[in-house]
C-alpha cells in the first residue's frame, strides 16, 4: 500500500489519470444518486434496489452487444424499458408501502433487489460482463494518461440526460406535479393533482435514469448480478451526503467520490474496493451524527 | 420419503405447540408446552438422525428472529446487520480455538497445510473457551458500534447496520491474520460424524431455548415495556428522563450475546469459515432474521419461533423442488410477506381477535379485577 | 418564593426566521404561569428551548438555579422538568397502564434497576393518578385507540407520574370538549395545590388562562410584550392589539 502512496507522489501524471477516470465515472453515479433522490424526495421511498436498476440496464446493454448491435442504440431502449418496469414496480409493490412504516418500504425494495439480482443470476449467470463499445482510446501527456472515447461519450451521455431531466422537471406539466407533490402531497391533492400517478411516474422515471446509468456502466466499466448493492450505497452515500434537493450539491459529491473511489481503490488494492465503499457509507453516516448531535438532533 | 414426511411432521407439530404457546394463558398449560417443545427438541436428533443438520438450522433460525425481534420488533430499531455479531463471534472464536494449542498467523497462512489433532480434552476446552469468547466479544463490539450507529433511526439505521454487515464480512475478507478471503479450517472434532451431529445440535438448542427463556424474562421486567416506549415514541420516552442510550446499548448486546454465541457454535459445524458465505451471510441470512419476525409476528415473543419454523420449512421445500429458482422464490415470498402481511400471522390474528391477546377494544367492558398488566401476547405468563 | 425557571435573554433563530429574540422571564415556585400571545408569536418554541429540544442562539436559562441551556432533552427532564405536547405524544401500542408505569421517575435509576419488575406501589399510583384524570375504566385500553382529549388527560396522568417539580402545559384544553374543560382546569389547580408541582402554561382560551393563572406572560413576535396578573394582561392595550392584529 505505501508502495502505490510512494506512486503517486513520483509519478504525478498518475494523479491525473485517477482524477479523470474518477470524474468520469463519478458522473455517472450522480444519475443514479439524483434518481434515488427524486423517489426519496417525492414518496419517502428510500430504494434499496436502485443499484440493480443500473445493473438491469447494464444488461440490456450486454445483451445488444451479444445480438450484434452497438451498445450506445440499448440507452434509449433500456430507459424506455426499465420505465415500464418501474410502473409496474409502483402498480404492484411500492403502492402498497407508501404510506406505512418508513421500514417496510425500504424493505420492500430490498425484497425487489434480491429478486432482481437472483433472476439476473439465473438468466446471465454470475460472471462479469461489459458492453464493449469498441470506442477508440486516446492519449494524453505522451502517452501516459489514456482516456477511452467511450468514457468522454459517456459522459457527455450523462449530462445530456441529465439536462433533460433537469429541463423536463422544470418546465412539463408533470414534472411541475411532481415537484408540487414533493413539496405538500395533501396539497397538491386538493389541488387536482393525481398524486398516485405522479407518484407512478416518479418511480418510472427513476428506473430510466438508472436503466441508462446502467447502459453506461456497463460500457466504460462492468457489471455482475451482485454488483447492484453496491451501486444502491453509492447513491446513499451521495444523497445522505449531499441532502435532498440540492442537485449542484449531488453531482459534485458523485464527482468526488468517484475521484475517491479510483484513488483508494490505486493505493488500497482492488481488493479493497467494496469494502471502501461501505466503509464510506458508515463513516458518512457517523459524520451526520455527528452534525446532527450539535443541533441536539438525530439522523431521521 | 418416510424420513421426509417425519421431517415435515416434526416441524408442524413444533409449530402447533408454538401457537398453543402464543396463545395459553394459565400456567399449566404453558408448562406442558414447553415441556413437550423441550422433549422435541431433545429427541429430535435420536428419531430424525438424517435430518440433524437441518435440525439445527431450524433452532438456529429461531434464536435468529428471536434476537432480531428484540431491536426490530419490540423496540423499533430495524436492523439489517444482526449477522455482524454471529460472524464476529464465530470469527472470535476460531481465533481463540486455534491459539489454544497453535499459532493462528501460522495456522491460516498454511491454508490448512497444518492439520491440528486436539486431544479430546484440548478440543472441549477451546470450544468451550472460544464460545465465551465469543459471546462477550460480541458484546463489546454492540456497545463501541452503538456509539456509531445509535444516533439513527428509522431507515438511516436499517442502512447503517447494513453497512457495517457488509463492511465487515469485506474488511475480514482482507485480514491475513484470520484467512482472509481463504477462510480458516476448523480444528477437527475428535469423534465420529453422528456424535459431533448430535453434539452441535444439543449446544445450538440449548442456545435457543436459553434465548427464549431469557427474553421471556426480560420482556417481563421493567427493560420490556421501556423498549416498547421507545418504540412506540422515542422522542416521548426521551422527554420523560428515560435513559434511552442504555436501553438501546443493552437490547443490542444482548441480541449480540446470543448471535456470537451461535455463531461460534456454527463456525465449528460447517468446519470451514468463509466471510462471506460462512461468517457474513448479509443479504441472505441477515435478511431472513427480518423476515421471519416479520411473517410470524414482530414484537411477540412466540411471533419470531412461528415465523422461523415456517420460513424454515418453506426454504427446506423451496430447495426441494425449485432448485435453480429458490432464492428468487424466497424473495418473492419476502416481498410479498412485507408488502400484504406486514404485521405478520400473529399480528393478523391479534387485529382480528384482540381479545385473545388480553388487549381491550371495548372501552368501559367490565373491571377485569386483577392489576395484571402484561396479558399482551407473549410478554408474560400469567 | 424562589424561582423555578429563570429565562435570561433567550434568543433562537431558524434559518432566517427569528423565532424567539432576547426574551426574559421567571416561573416562581409552586405557582401557575401562563404564557399568552397570537399563533406564531413563538411560544411553543420558547417551551422547545426551555427543555431543551435545541441549543439557544444566545442567553441563558436556569432552572433551580443551575444552568441548563446546554443540556439534553432527557438530562433536563431527569431534574423534574417535564413538558407535555401539544399534538398527545404517548405510547400508542401499550395500554394506558403500561403507559404509566413506564413513565414513573428515572433520575435514580441505577443499571441493574432495569432487570427489577415494578412494585405493586407503582402500579398502585399508576391506578390512583388514572383515577384522578378520569381514566380509570379505560385503563386497559390501548393508548392509541384513546379520543384525542382522552389521550391528553393520560399523557398529564404520565406526567405526574413521572413526579415532576415543573411542568410545561402547551395548550392543555386545546380540541376538548368544552363541557370538559372545567374538569381539566380543576385537576390542574389540584395538581398544583395538592402535589406542589409549579405549572407553567400556554393556552389559547383566556378563559382558562385568565382563571387558572396568577402571573401571565404576553408574546408577540417572538420578542415579551407584556407581563401581570391576569387583570392588568386583559386590559393592557398592547395585548389587545396584538390579538386582534392593530400593529
Amino acid at each position: 500500500m505505501l508502495d502505490n502512496l510512494n506512486l503517486l507522489i513520483q509519478a504525478p501524471v498518475l494523479n491525473i489519470q485517477l482524477l479523470l477516470d474518477g470524474v468520469l465515472i463519478g458522473s455517472i453515479f450522480a444519475l443514479a444518486a439524483y434518481g434515488l433522490a427524486l423517489v426519496w424526495g417525492v414518496m419517502n421511498v428510500k430504494n434499496l434496489a436502485q443499484g440493480d436498476f443500473v445493473i438491469m440496464g447494464g444488461y440490456i446493454a450486454y445483451w445488444f452487444t451479444k445480438q450484434d448491435i452497438h451498445p450506445i442504440l440499448a440507452l434509449p431502449v433500456a430507459a424506455v424499458l426499465m420505465f415500464g418496469f418501474g410502473w409496474a414496480c409502483y402498480r404492484f409493490i411500492i403502492r402498497r408501502v407508501i404510506g406505512k412504516d418508513l421500514f417496510i418500504s425500504l424493505l420492500a425494495t430490498f425484497g425487489l433487489a434480491l429478486v432482481v439480482q437472483q433472476l439476473l443470476n439465473l438468466i446471465f449467470g454470475s460472471e462479469v460482463q461489459t458492453a464493449d463499445a469498441g470506442f477508440k482510446t486516446r492519449f494524453l501527456f505522451d502517452g501516459q494518461v489514456t482516456v477511452s472515447d467511450t468514457k468522454f461519450i459517456a459522459l457527455l451521455l450523462a449530462g445530456a440526460l441529465a439536462a433533460s431531466v433537469v429541463v423536463f422537471m422544470k418546465r412539463s406539466r408533470m414534472g411541475q406535479s411532481i415537484r408540487a407533490t414533493a413539496q405538500d402531497a395533501r396539497a397538491a391533492r386538493v389541488l387536482g393533482v393525481n398524486t398516485d400517478r405522479v407518484y407512478a411516474f416518479t418511480f418510472a422515471l427513476n428506473a430510466a435514469i438508472c436503466g441508462a446509468a446502467g447502459v453506461l456502466i456497463s460500457m466504460i466499466w462492468n457489471i455482475q448480478p451482485y454488483y447492484g448493492i453496491v451501486h444502491s450505497i453509492r447513491s446513499f452515500i451521495i444523497v445522505v451526503f449531499t441532502g435532498l434537493g440540492n442537485l449542484p450539491g449531488v453531482i459534485v459529491t458523485a464527482l468526488g467520490l468517484g475521484v475517491a473511489e479510483q484513488f483508494s481503490g490505486f493505493v488500497l488494492g482492488a481488493e479493497l474496493q467494496v469494502a471502501s465503499v461501505v466503509c464510506m457509507l458508515v463513516l458518512v453516516l457517523i459524520w451526520r451524527q455527528i452534525q446532527q448531535a450539535r443541533l441536539r438532533q438525530v439522523v431521521e | 420419503m418416510v424420513k421426509s414426511l417425519f421431517f415435515a411432521s416434526y416441524g408442524v407439530v413444533l409449530l402447533l405447540l408454538s401457537f398453543s404457546g402464543a396463545f395459553a394463558r394459565r400456567r399449566a398449560t404453558t408448562t406442558t408446552i414447553y415441556v413437550a417443545i423441550l422433549m422435541l427438541g431433545l429427541l429430535g436428533p435420536m428419531v430424525l438422525g438424517d435430518f440433524t443438520f437441518q435440525l439445527t438450522v431450524l433452532w438456529m433460525m429461531i434464536l435468529f428472529a428471536l434476537t432480531w425481534d428484540i431491536m426490530g420488533g419490540q423496540m423499533g430499531y430495524n436492523s439489517l446487520g444482526n449477522i455482524f455479531f454471529f460472524g464476529a463471534g464465530m470469527y472470535i472464536s476460531a481465533v481463540v480455538q486455534i491459539a489454544v494449542v497453535y499459532d493462528v498467523a501460522e495456522y491460516t497462512a498454511s491454508f490448512g497445510a497444518i492439520q491440528i489433532s486436539f486431544t479430546e480434552a484440548q478440543y472441549f476446552t477451546g470450544l468451550m473457551l472460544g464460545m465465551i469468547a465469543a459471546a462477550l466479544g460480541a458484546v463489546v463490539l454492540a456497545v463501541l458500534l452503538g456509539s456509531a450507529v445509535f444516533g439513527l433511526r428509522g431507515p438511516y439505521f436499517a442502512i447503517g447496520t447494513l453497512g457495517l454487515a457488509l463492511a465487515a464480512g469485506e474488511l475480514v475478507g482482507t485480514w491475513e491474520y484470520v484467512g482472509g478471503g481463504g477462510g480458516i479450517s476448523m480444528p477437527v472434532y475428535p469423534g465420529d460424524p453422528d456424535e459431533r451431529a448430535r453434539v452441535f445440535y444439543f449446544l445450538i438448542f440449548t442456545a435457543s431455548i436459553s434465548t427464549f427463556l431469557f427474553l421471556k424474562w426480560l420482556y417481563s421486567t421493567r427493560f420490556g415495556l421501556a423498549i416498547n416506549a421507545i418504540r412506540d415514541s422515542e422522542n416521548k420516552a426521551e422527554a420523560m428522563g428515560i435513559h434511552t442510550r442504555r436501553y438501546k446499548t443493552v437490547a443490542w448486546s444482548v441480541a449480540a450475546f446470543f448471535l456470537g454465541l451461535t455463531g461460534a457454535v456454527f463456525g465449528n459445524m460447517v468446519g470451514f469459515i468463509e466471510p462471506l458465505e460462512v461468517a457474513f451471510p448479509t443479504i441472505t441470512f441477515g435478511i431472513f432474521m427480518v423476515a421471519m419476525s416479520l411473517l410470524g409476528g414482530k414484537g411477540t415473543l412466540w411471533g419470531p419461533v412461528i415465523g422461523a419454523i415456517l420460513f424454515h420449512y418453506i426454504k427446506e421445500l423451496t430447495w426441494a423442488h425449485l432448485l435453480g429458482w429458490q432464492w428468487v422464490a424466497l424473495g418473492t415470498i419476502i416481498v410479498v410477506n412485507v408488502v400484504f402481511f406486514q404485521q405478520g400471522i400473529l399480528g393478523w390474528i391479534q387485529d382480528r381477535w384482540p381479545e385473545k391477546f388480553g388487549v381491550m377494544v371495548e372501552p368501559g367492558a367490565g373491571d377485569d379485577g386483577g392489576k395484571s398488566v402484561g396479558a399482551e401476547l407473549g410478554k408474560t405468563a400469567p | 418564593m424562589s424561582t423555578m425557571i429563570d429565562v435570561r435573554g433567550v434568543s433562537k433563530s431558524f434559518g432566517g426566521v427569528v423565532a424567539n429574540h432576547d426574551i426574559s422571564l421567571k416561573v416562581p415556585e409552586g405557582g401557575i404561569t401562563g404564557l399568552i400571545g397570537p399563533n406564531g408569536s413563538g411560544k411553543t418554541t420558547l417551551f422547545n428551548t426551555i427543555v431543551g429540544t435545541h441549543p439557544v442562539d444566545s442567553g441563558s436559562i436556569f432552572f433551580e438555579g443551575k444552568e441548563i441551556s446546554k443540556l439534553t432533552v432527557q438530562k433536563i427532564a431527569r431534574l423534574g422538568l417535564l413538558r407535555t405536547f401539544q399534538q398527545t405524544h404517548i405510547y400508542g401500542q401499550m395500554n394506558c397502564v403500561q403507559n404509566m408505569l413506564v413513565s414513573v421517575p428515572h433520575r435514580k435509576e441505577a443499571f441493574l434497576d432495569i432487570f427489577k419488575k415494578y412494585p405493586p406501589e407503582v402500579y398502585e399510583r399508576a391506578d390512583e393518578l388514572l383515577e384522578f384524570v378520569g381514566l380509570f375504566s379505560k385503563r386497559k385500553l390501548q393508548a392509541g385507540d384513546l379520543s384525542f382529549g382522552q389521550q391528553k388527560l393520560l399523557e398529564f396522568a404520565m406526567a405526574l407520574m413521572n413526579d415532576p417539580k415543573v411542568l410545561l402545559l402547551d395548550e392543555p384544553t386545546a380540541g376538548i370538549n368544552p363541557t370538559l374543560i372545567n374538569g381539566l382546569i380543576d385537576r390542574l389547580k389540584r395538581a398544583n395545590q395538592e402535589l406542589g408541582i409549579t405549572l407553567f402554561v400556554i393556552e389559547h382560551n383566556m378563559r382558562v388562562i385568565m382563571n387558572l393563572a396568577e402571573n401571565i406572560y404576553c408574546l408577540a413576535h417572538g420578542e415579551l410584550l407584556a407581563e401581570g396578573t391576569p387583570e392588568s394582561i386583559q386590559n393592557d392595550q398592547r395585548v389587545i392589539d396584538a390579538y386582534l392584529g392593530a400593529h
